[in-house]
């Protein structure tokens, strides 16, 4: 069995180290290394973003969420998917005509200040990072458990391969691992689906009968409350979800690959689509794992469900299934922290080093040296502590990282676009109050304190009771930003506002 | 190439005032905000009564065809209301892209000057 599992996984690792080795021949520049040189299409970008965002967490954690919890697992599909019309409405557009390698060059488009870059390039680093020890730490665990390799050689494998992918191949290679993972998943989803929907005889009527006794929690399985208890909860969950990912810096900079807005609203349609259709199919993982793997044997490999899709794979189609939705689960896992690296990296390379150190005075060839080393750095500092959270529950991380995008990225995206009055201290103090609320409120959550030894990463009774931060924090990055902007004395350049404006909806002057 | 449409266009000076005060700008950000505004609150509204509807109440659960509950149905209706959104946004946004480029020709022509 692992060796099937094993000769896809190396046929995975050969394919993305040869789309890395023809990006590496197209990645001389800085523009070729953060944005493909903005030559991507509509379609190739849709993927990409569809690779970018269904992380292993979405395909292994909700699968694994539905089989075990029900309808309530299916909340985190809706949430990321709605999210998208959040980007598309508001985010999408401006940023493409605003920006150019950064999230926080839409920033500074408006407020030409070194604080405000600091700041934003703060939060994109510490999303990414977030993000990605939490896919690491996934990473060893799941990779330990489909080929029986050791938890550090898993993070080593992956995090040298993230490495290779966009240190040589930057943005490119990154894009095209991207969208080969977007098709993997794709199909290997579609593929289980299409069985399990079979052995329902196709009948969704059928398939509701039979789950209603299929599981240890009987009817209750159909409806919502097995998992989340606690309202409050379940509405600040879902507003992290579909606020967060328009904060999502690794997401963000896919809209600099294309050409210009209309292709980045083409990108963002297409994404939308593939991720609404993947997200569908999520209920046939989730049913097919309940009623043809069980409960039991679920929890048996993983108490969080998340071997649910491959032991549904190996039900339904023996080995090679099974080794073909491992190999699946390998691609989703190096396309998503290829884009994390990315991310991070831009933040360290373009806005610390090149503007706010360099004052924009480095040459080129200093940049892409930078842009490479900081991809390294990143890198490494990610293996590290993925490597020594390996025993920590690091879920929450997932959650954390869309609430500091929710809390401190968006409010100032918004603002820097819509609001005339809105200046350099109201764009500091609104980044920072979300980044420094979501942290704080996570710190004292159920996520890390719980008066169960084990449970939790401290024992103890949680001091805030939430598990989402969102309903909190989301509120006060924006109030940060409006409170910060009223009380400085500093008046909002008019002229530069309406420049912002115009910039923004039709692209003229783009960088 | 986006480079040296930049700075181009910082040596020729674009009047974004005369631009943000042209009809054409005007009609572009007044029909944008026509479409965008409703319907971001419509998808917000919607979006949110499904957890709010399956926190405070059981009325969901109520069999709405054959053994499908409603809270079903609503949550099939979220992707049904995304993927519409996305495609009404698309026709409406070839409009906005056609204004654009008016805006964008009146800009070469009269201000630069």
């Amino acid at each position: 069995m692992h060796g099937l599992a094993f000769f896809l996984f190396l046929i995975i690792v050969a394919l993305t180290l040869v789309i890395t080795y023809y990006a590496s021949k197209r990645t001389k520049t800085t523009s070729e290394f953060y944005t493909a040189d903005s030559s991507l299409t509509g379609w190739q970008n849709g993927l990409a973003i569809a690779g970018d965002y269904m992380s292993a967490a979405s395909f292994l954690g909700i699968a694994g969420m539905i089989a075990l919890t029900g309808f309530d697992g299916f909340f985190y599909s809706i949430g990321f998917l709605v999210a998208y019309l959040v980007v598309l409405y508001i985010v999408a557009e401006p940023l493409r005509n605003l920006g150019k390698y950064t999230m926080a060059d839409m920033i500074a488009a408006r407020f030409d200040d070194k604080k405000v870059r600091g700041v934003a390039a703060l939060n994109t680093i510490a999303i990414s990072i977030f993000y990605m020890i939490a896919q690491l730490v996934g990473a060893g665990g799941l990779i330990k458990l489909l080929l029986g390799l050791d938890y550090i050689y898993s993070v080593l494998i992956v995090g040298i391969l993230m490495t290779v992918y966009v240190v040589f191949g930057g943005m490119t290679a990154t894009s095209w691992v991207q969208i080969v993972k977007a098709v993997l998943l794709m199909v290997g989803t579609f593929i289980i689906s299409i069985i399990v929907f079979a052995k329902f005889d196709f009948s969704i009527a059928k398939m509701f009968h039979e789950m209603k006794t299929a599981t240890p929690l009987g009817e209750a399985f159909l409806n919502p409350g097995n998992k989340f208890k606690d309202p409050l909860d379940t509405i600040s969950l879902n507003l992290a979800l579909v606020l967060g990912t328009a904060g999502l810096p690794h997401i963000l900079i896919r809209f600099f690959t294309v050409k210009d807005a209309p292709t980045a609203r083409k990108s963002v349609v297409y994404a939308t689509w593939i991720i609404g259709l993947f997200y569908v199919m999520t209920i046939f993982l989730g049913f097919g794992a309940a009623a043809f793997v069980g409960y039991d044997k679920i929890v048996a490999a993983n108490p969080a469900g998340n071997m649910a899709a491959p032991l549904l794979a190996e039900a339904l189609g023996g080995d090679f299934l099974f080794a073909f939705v491992s190999a699946v689960a390998f691609a989703t896992i190096l396309a998503v922290v290829a884009g994390l690296v990315l991310s991070a990296a831009s933040a360290f390379a373009h806005d610390f080093y090149s503007h706010i150190l360099r004052r924009g005075q480095a040459t080129e060839k200093e940049q892409m040296l930078a842009a490479r080393w900081a991809s390294v750095g990143v890198s490494v500092l990610s293996i590290l502590l993925a490597l020594f959270a390996q025993k920590m529950n690091v879920a929450f991380l997932v959650s954390l990282a869309f609430a500091v995008a929710a809390s401190a990225n968006l409010p100032t995206i918004v603002f820097t676009i819509f609001w005339r009055r809105f200046n350099t201290t109201g764009a500091i103090t609104g980044m920072l109050v979300g980044l420094i609320s979501a942290l704080v409120l996570v710190f004292f959550s159920p996520n890390v304190w719980s008066p169960q030894p084990g449970a939790a990463i401290f024992v103890g009774e949680p001091l805030f009771k939430l598990a989402n931060p969102g309903i909190i924090s989301i509120p006060l990055g924006f109030i940060g930003a409006i409170v910060g902007t009223l009380v400085s004395s500093k008046k909002s350049d008019e002229k530069k506002y309406t420049e912002i404006v115009v910039k923004a909806n039709t692209g003229i002057g783009r960088v | 190439m986006a480079v040296k449409k930049q700075s181009r266009a910082d040596q020729g000076g674009i009047n974004y005032d005369a631009i943000a005060q042209s009809a054409s700008f005007r009609g572009l950000i007044q029909a944008k905000k026509r479409f965008i505004i409703p319907a971001t609150v419509f998808f917000f509204v919607f979006y949110f009564a499904l957890p709010v509807l399956t926190s405070y109440s059981k009325a969901l659960n109520a069999l709405a065809i054959g053994p499908v509950s409603w809270a079903w149905l609503f949550a099939f209706a979220q992707f049904i209301m995304t993927w519409a959104l996305c495609i009404l946004y698309s026709k409406r946004a070839a409009q906005f892209d056609a204004i654009v480029e008016q805006v964008k020709q009146e800009a070469a022509e009269g201000g630069n000057a």
